[in-house]
């Protein structure tokens, strides 16, 4: 499956591997619904840390739309909230 | 729904605005391809805003660095004159600069982080205008309509997508800035008010009492120097002499 670290790059992760991304992104989720800062800031990173470490980064011609998007890996819990209410973010 | 997917929707929301429906799909190659340029030009001139915003925050903490270490001098010459309460006051403003440096040393470091991330941003949208150009005329050759309409159209897509990201962290940038440069003009007009630091003033309150500490020193110095003089010759007659009346010898007697 693709995934794209906002402002980065895609990167090609097997799809073993998305169990590890799945439990990674439940403790993101949690951070955002409890609006905690700090559980926010270190889930965020572990989980760019484990797309970047399982994923293959794409050549820059693959010209490919991705399955899954990460926030920008500065990203804030507030900027996060606000970009999630914004058009195509609904929870569905 | 995750997070990983809402955003993939977002950014899936603002690539939709960007894709024009063209008859032909071999055409939207074409359009891609000058969205892609402009969208270049678009993140090469927010790295440039980005870089002017950097420049007035360093400008800004050179002059109350600047003011910082004069208050320091002053504390230190006001001391030498044996005036503490003038050191005091000039170490107490010091104390009330350093939050103002520190908060423009934050506001550096995030200012220069995202002049990074846009200038990477850039240097990804370039290298894709180079292959997506070449591309696009392998795939209006290569193939038919037909396949065209699959294959261009996964192709679009996903450039659209980079141009979306492209598009947000701009967005983000152009956000910082903005907040940050209300903040820098709150800090122009303190700076040009006086109300930190009188800055445009070369002689202020401080400066002012310590030369007048010296001023003074100067005086008493040649005063001495003067009676040491006058000591060592015949006593000097000071003031009018003793005796005389009041009003003059030509005044009326009571």
């Amino acid at each position: 499956m693709i995934v794209r670290i906002l402002g980065e790059a895609q990167f090609d992760v097997p799809d073993t591997d998305r169990s590890t991304l799945d439990d990674l992104e439940h403790a993101l989720n949690a951070a955002v619904e409890g609006n905690d800062e700090a559980a926010f800031a270190s889930s965020l990173a572990a989980l760019i840390d484990a797309v970047r470490r399982t994923g293959n980064p794409l050549a820059p011609d693959s010209f490919t739309s991705s399955d899954l998007v990460v926030p920008f890996s500065d990203a804030t819990l507030d900027e996060t909230k606000a970009l999630l209410k914004e058009p195509g973010g609904e929870r569905a | 729904m995750g997070v990983m997917k809402r955003m993939s929707g977002i950014l899936q929301a603002k690539t939709n605005k960007m894709l024009d429906k063209a008859e032909d799909p071999r055409d939207s190659l074409d359009l891609s391809y000058q969205k892609l340029l402009e969208n270049l030009q678009k993140v090469r001139r927010s790295v440039a805003d980005v870089t002017t915003a950097k420049k007035r925050i360093e400008l800004q903490a050179t002059q109350l660095q600047g003011q910082a270490d004069k208050l320091q001098q002053q504390a230190k010459d006001a001391l030498g004159q044996n005036r503490e309460d003038l050191a005091r006051e000039a170490l107490a403003r010091r104390a009330a600069l350093e939050p103002q440096l520190t908060d423009l040393q934050t506001q550096h470091q995030q200012v220069a982080d995202q002049e990074k991330k846009l200038i990477v941003t850039a240097q990804n949208l370039q290298t894709q205008v180079d292959a997506f150009r070449t591309k696009k005329e392998t795939m209006k050759a290569t193939y038919t309509a037909a396949e065209a309409q699959t294959k261009i159209g996964e192709a679009v897509s996903g450039i659209s997508e980079s141009m979306g990201d492209a598009g947000m962290s701009v967005q983000r940038a152009q956000d910082k800035i903005d907040s940050m440069q209300a903040r820098a003009g709150a800090m122009d007009e303190l700076l040009a008010s006086g109300a930190l630091t009188d800055l445009t003033n070369p002689v202020d309150d401080i400066q002012a009492q310590l030369d007048q500490v010296s001023a003074t020193s100067t005086v008493d110095n040649q005063l001495a120097a003067l009676k040491a003089e006058i000591g060592a010759g015949a006593p000097a007659q000071i003031g009018p002499a003793e005796g005389e009346a009041p009003g003059g010898p030509g005044g009326v007697p009571a």
